[in-house]
C-alpha cells in the first residue's frame, strides 16, 4: 500500500536532488549537515554525477559556480560557519545568474557557537550575506518528506529564475527520520542554452557578474529585481493550520512549526482560539497571508530559535496593525510545549481582559495619560 | 614579434582564430585591447590563442578570466568564457572540467590572484591533479588596484603598501609557486618562463602550447608561470620593463622546467556512463513497490485502539540505543502508522551517550520531540537520572540495572528494572540488551503486530546470526514483562 521509507531528512535531500536531475555535489563537512555530503559521496558516482569534497566552503561554492556555468544542476550543503564562507560565491552566482541549490542545516552561532539546533542563519540566508542587491529564494522544510519535496522544487525554481535557492532547515529536521515518499519523476539532465559547456554551440556564451558600465549594471540590476518581483508574485507558499479563524496566530518555521502544531491542538482542546501560520517560503515571504489573517487575528506570536530574526519580517507584514509577541530559545534549546502553552494561556487571559495592544495603541495610551496628568497638574496650579 | 607593443594592424591582420575579430564586449575602442603598451598580458594572450588554434580545440576551450588586469580576457578570446571571483579560478575550472571532461579548461591568473587570495584553490587543484591548464602571469605586484605588494613582490621592491620596499620581516620572502607546487605528486608539468627577450618569448610560446596540449591528451595538471612586465605600475618604459624581467626578476625566479612527468602520465579513466533514468530509484535504494504485504497488517492496525506512543530511549553509545528506536519506528511504519525518529547528535554524542525520540501514531504526528514519554528506556543510570522526571504519570520506565536507584523512585510510574545486559549475555551476546528491552516495550505498548517487527528486523539487521539472536532477545523481553506483571 505504501511506498514510504524511513529516512533522515538529510538523506532524502540527496535522493530527491538526483531525481531532479542534479549531477554535481561539491561540499565540505560540517555537523549537522554531513549526512548530505556523505550520501552524495555514495550516490553521485553511481548515477554518473560528480562528487568532490572541496578544500573549503569557499572552494565548494566556486565549484558550484563552475558546474552551474557548465550547465549542470548542482548543489552543496553546509551549516552556519560554512554558509558564511560561501557568501562570496552566492553573491557571484546571483550576479552571474547561475542556478544552484544550497542546503543549510543550521546550528548554533555566532562563530563556532555549538552543534545544537538553532535558526540563527535566518538573516544571513534570507537577507543575504554577500555583497550587492540580490536575493536568494529560501524554502523552509519542516519534515523529512518536505526535505525531499522542497529539494525537487528548489531545483525547478533555481532554473526558472537562474538564481541560487536555499533549503533552510535546522539540525532536527535534517537529522530526523520519518517516512518519505519520492513522488517526483526522474528528470533527464539537459544543458541550458546559456551555459558554457565546451561545445561549438556554447562557444559564444559568457558567464560573468561584471558590468563595467554604470548604465549597463543598473539595467542588469533591474533585470534581477524583476525576477525577484516575479518570484514574490508566483512562488509564495505557506501553511495555515487552524489560523483562518484564530485570534492568536502562532508563527514559526522548521522544527518550531512542528512544536507549534502540537501547541495549537492542545490549546484548541482547551478552548483557546489558536492557529498556526507557517511560512514555507521565507523569501519570498508570505506577506499577503499575514494581511489576510490580521483582519481576524488579535495577536501574532513569533516563535523562533534565534534572537528575533524572523520577527522582523513578521512585523513588516503585520505592519503595526496587531501586536506581535515574541518567544525564543537559543543555544540548541528548543521551545518546550509547556512554556508555549503557558504563553498561549497568558495571552488568552490578556485578550479576555482586553489588555493586548499594538505599539501605536500603547503610544496613544501613554500620550493620553501624559495629557491627563498635565491637565491635572494645571488644574492644581 | 620583435616588440612587445602590438600595433593595432597586427591585431586585425595576423589575428589567431581564437581571438575575436573585434572586441564587441569591450564597448568603445573595439580594435585595441585594454592593456597598457608593453604589458605582458597581451603577449601571453596571443601565445594562448595561437596554441588553441594549433591544437584545433577552439570549440572545446573554456577560458576562466580572473580578477586582476586580465579580468577582461573574455573580451578577446572567441572561446567559451567564464569570469571567476578573485583567486577562485582553479575551483571553478575544477568543477567545469569534471562536469564536461571533453572541454579544455584554461585558468588564467595573476600573481595576487593565484598566490595570495587564491593560494588554497591553486594548491588543492594541483594536488588533486586536475586535468586543467593554469597560465600564471607573475608581474610581482597588484596592478589592477594600483600597485600594492603581492606575495611575489621582490625583497626591497617598493609598492604602494610597502613604501619603503618589501621587508622580509614584515612581508616574508617572495613566494616561488613553481618550486612549491613541484613538491606535489600529482602535477605533470610545471615550467617558469619569461618575457624578457625574444628567446624567452619563444620558450614561453612553446611552454604554453605544451601545457594546453597535455590537457588535451588527458595527462593532468599543467602550470606555466610567466614572468611578465608591467611597465605602468613599475613606472618604467616598455623596454626597461622587459630588461627588468630578464635582469632582476629572473634572479629570484629562475626559469626552467620544475616538473615534467608527462612521459609517465596516464590519461584519467573516463566516467562510467550514466545509468538510464529508469534505474535511478533502484540505484538509490528507493523502494518503488510495496515494502511488504501490508493488507493484513493494516487490518490488524486498523482494529486496534487509537495509537499514540511517545518513547524516549537513552544509554551509552554502542548500546544500540538508536537502532532500538529505529526498529521501533520502522515496525510502526510497516504497520501502516505515522512514525518519527529523532536522534541526539553532535555534542551529546561526544560524551559517549546517545538518545532518541520515537513517536508512533495512528494520526499524523505534530512534534517529533518527545517531551512527555509514555515509556522511557534507560539503558544506564545517567540516562535514568536525566529523563526519569519527564515520564508521563502512569507511564513506564524500563531500566537496565539490578536495583532501581532509590532517589529516582516515583510513585506515579510503573517500573521494570532488570539487569538486561546480563540477561542478553546469557542468551548469547550482551549487545542484544537493547532488543530484550524492546521486547518488553512491545508488550507494554501492545500496538505492533509481530509481522511488522519481523519486517523491521529483516530490513535493518544485516546478518542472519544477529536476526536470530535479536528474535530470541525480543521474545525474552516479552516474557520478562509478563513475569514481572504476574509478580505485581
Ligand atoms: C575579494 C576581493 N578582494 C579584493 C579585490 C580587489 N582586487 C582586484 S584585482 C586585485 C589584485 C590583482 O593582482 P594580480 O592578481 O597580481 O593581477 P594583475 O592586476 O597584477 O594582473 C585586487 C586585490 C577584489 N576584486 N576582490
Ligand atoms: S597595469 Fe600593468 S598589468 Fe595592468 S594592463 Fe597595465 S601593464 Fe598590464
Amino acid at each position: 500500500m505504501h511506498k514510504k521509507q524511513l529516512m533522515k531528512g538529510n538523506e532524502a535531500v540527496v535522493r530527491s536532488a538526483i531525481l531532479a536531475g542534479c549531477r554535481g555535489f561539491y561540499g565540505y563537512p560540517i555537523t549537522p549537515a554531513s549526512e548530505i555530503t556523505e550520501t552524495a559521496a555514495e550516490l553521485m558516482p553511481k548515477v554518473g554525477g560528480v562528487f568532490l569534497q572541496a578544500e573549503s566552503e569557499v572552494a565548494a561554492i566556486n565549484m558550484l559556480y563552475g558546474a552551474s556555468s557548465a550547465g549542470v544542476r548542482v548543489m552543496t550543503s553546509s551549516s552556519g560557519p560554512g554558509i558564511s564562507l560561501m557568501q562570496e560565491g552566492i553573491s557571484y552566482m546571483a550576479g552571474a545568474e547561475l542556478p544552484c541549490v544550497i542546503a543549510d542545516i543550521s546550528r548554533g552561532g555566532p562563530g563556532l557557537g555549538n552543534l545544537g539546533s538553532e535558526q540563527s542563519d535566518y538573516h544571513q540566508v534570507v537577507k543575504g550575506g554577500g555583497n550587492g542587491s540580490y536575493r536568494t529564494i529560501v524554502l523552509a522544510p519542516y519534515s523529512a518528506q518536505e526535505m525531499a519535496d522542497l529539494t525537487a522544487w528548489a531545483f525547478e525554481l533555481a532554473d526558472k529564475y537562474r538564481n541560487p535557492v536555499f533549503l533552510l532547515a535546522d539540525g532536527f529536521v535534517g537529522q530526523m527520520m520519518e517516512p518519505v515518499e519520492f513522488t517526483n519523476a526522474a528528470v533527464e539532465p539537459k544543458v541550458p542554452d546559456w551555459a558554457v559547456a565546451g561545445t561549438k554551440e556554447s562557444r559564444g556564451n559568457l558567464i560573468t557578474s561584471l558590468h563595467m558600465d554604470n548604465d549597463e549594471l543598473e539595467a542588469h540590476l533591474k533585470k534581477l529585481e524583476a525576477k525577484y518581483m516575479q518570484a514574490e508574485r508566483e512562488e509564495v507558499r505557506s501553511e495555515s493550520y487552524f489560523a483562518d479563524d484564530a485570534e492568536i496566530v502562532l508563527v514559526g518555521y522548521g522544527i518550531v512549526a512542528r512544536i507549534l502544531k502540537a501547541v495549537t491542538v492542545a490549546a484548541r482542546a482547551a478552548g483557546i482560539n489558536v492557529g498556526l501560520l507557517r511560512p514555507i517560503t521565507l523569501y519570498p515571504f508570505p506577506t499577503k497571508e499575514f494581511e489576510r489573517l490580521r483582519k481576524r487575528a488579535k495577536v501574532f506570536v513569533v516563535v523562533e530559535m534565534s534572537n528575533g530574526q524572523l520577527i522582523e519580517d513578521v512585523r513588516l507584514a503585520v505592519n503595526g496593525a496587531r501586536p506581535v509577541e515574541f518567544h525564543n530559545r537559543q543555544g540548541g534549546n528548543v521551545p518546550t510545549h509547556d512554556e508555549l502553552m503557558a504563553l498561549v494561556n497568558r495571552l488568552a487571559k490578556k485578550l479576555a481582559e482586553d489588555k493586548l495592544f499594538t505599539d501605536a495603541e500603547l503610544h496613544v495610551k501613554e500620550t493620553l495619560a501624559k495629557v491627563a496628568a498635565e491637565e491635572e497638574r494645571l488644574a492644581h496650579v | 614579434m620583435s616588440s612587445v607593443i602590438i600595433p593595432e594592424y597586427e591585431v586585425t591582420h595576423s589575428r589567431p582564430n581564437a581571438f575575436n575579430k573585434s572586441y564587441e564586449r569591450k564597448g568603445e575602442l573595439k580594435h585595441a585591447t585594454h592593456y597598457c603598451p608593453g604589458c605582458g598580458h597581451g603577449n601571453v594572450h596571443k601565445m594562448l590563442a595561437e596554441a588553441i588554434d594549433q591544437l584545433g580545440i577552439q570549440d572545446r576551450t573554456i577560458l576562466i578570466s580572473p580578477v586582476g588586469c586580465s579580468v577582461f580576457a573574455y573580451y578577446y578570446f572567441d572561446v567559451g568564457n567564464v569570469q571567476a571571483a578573485h583567486g577562485r579560478a582553479p575551483a571553478v575550472a575544477t568543477a567545469m572540467k569534471r562536469s564536461r571532461p571533453e572541454s579544455i579548461l584554461i585558468s588564467y591568473q595573476g600573481d595576487g590572484d593565484l598566490t595570495a587570495i587564491g593560494a588554497a584553490e591553486i594548491l588543492h587543484a594541483a594536488n588533486r591533479g586536475e586535468n586543467i591548464t593554469v597560465i600564471f602571469v607573475n608581474n610581482g605586484i597588484y596592478s589592477m588596484t594600483g600597485g600594492q605588494v603581492a606575495p611575489t613582490t621582490l625583497v626591497g621592491q617598493k609598492s604602494t603598501t610597502t613604501p619603503n620596499g618589501r621587508s622580509i620581516e614584515n612581508e616574508g620572502y617572495p613566494m616561488r609557486v613553481c618550486e612549491l607546487l613541484a613538491t606535489l605528486e600529482a602535477p605533470v608539468y610545471i615550467e617558469r618562463v619569461g618575457l624578457g627577450d625574444n628567446k624567452q618569448i619563444a620558450q614561453a610560446t612553446r611552454a604554453i602550447k605544451r601545457a594546453v596540449e597535455n590537457q588535451s591528451k588527458g595527462l593532468g595538471f599543467s602550470l606555466v608561470e610567466v614572468l611578465s612586465p608591467c611597465p605602468t605600475i613599475w613606472k618604467m618604459s616598455a623596454v626597461d620593463a622587459q630588461h627588468w624581467v630578464r635582469g632582476v626578476m629572473e634572479k629570484t625566479y629562475p626559469l626552467g622546467v620544475y616538473c615534467d612527468k608527462t612521459k609517465d602520465a596516464h590519461p584519467r579513466t573516463p566516467h562510467a556512463p550514466a545509468p538510464p533514468l529508469s534505474e535511478l530509484r533502484k540505484i538509490m535504494g528507493i523502494t518503488s513497490e510495496e515494502i511488504s504485504a501490508p493488507e493484513v497488517k493494516q487490518e490488524i492496525a486498523a482494529d486496534k485502539k487509537k495509537v499514540d506512543l511517545h518513547v524516549r530511549v537513552a544509554g551509552f553509545g554502542g548500546q544500540g540505543v538508536l537502532l532500538l528506536g529505529e526498529i521501533l519506528a520502522e515496525a510502526g511504519l510497516d504497520a501502516g502508522m505515522q512514525v518519527s525518529w529523532l536522534p541526539s547528535y553532535g555534542p551529546e554524542m561526544r560524551s559517549g551517550t546517545s538518545n532518541c525520540h520515537v513517536r508512533i501514531s495512528s494520526e499524523s504526528i505534530d512534534s517529533p520531540l518527545v517531551a512527555l514519554p509514555d515509556v522511557l528506556i534507560a539503558m544506564n543510570e545517567p540516562s535514568l537520572r536525566k529523563f526519569d522526571a519527564s515520564v508521563r504519570p502512569g507511564g513506564w520506565v524500563l531500566y537496565n540495572g539490578d536495583t532501581f536507584p532509590g532517589d529516582c523512585e516515583r510513585k506515579d510510574v510503573n517500573v521494570l528494572a532488570l539487569p538486561f545486559t546480563n540477561i542478553a549475555l546469557e542468551i548469547g551476546d550482551a549487545r542484544a540488551a537493547n532488543m530484550v528491552m524492546l521486547g518488553a516495550l512491545l508488550e507494554i505498548a501492545d500496538a505492533l503486530p509481530q509481522a511488522s517487527i519481523d519486517a523491521a528486523l529483516n530490513r535493518l539487521v544485516k546478518s542472519k546470526k544477529w536476526i536470530e539472536l535479536d528474535e530470541r532477545a525480543l521474545q525474552m523481553g516479552r516474557e520478562l514483562y509478563h513475569e514481572a506483571c504476574v509478580g505485581v
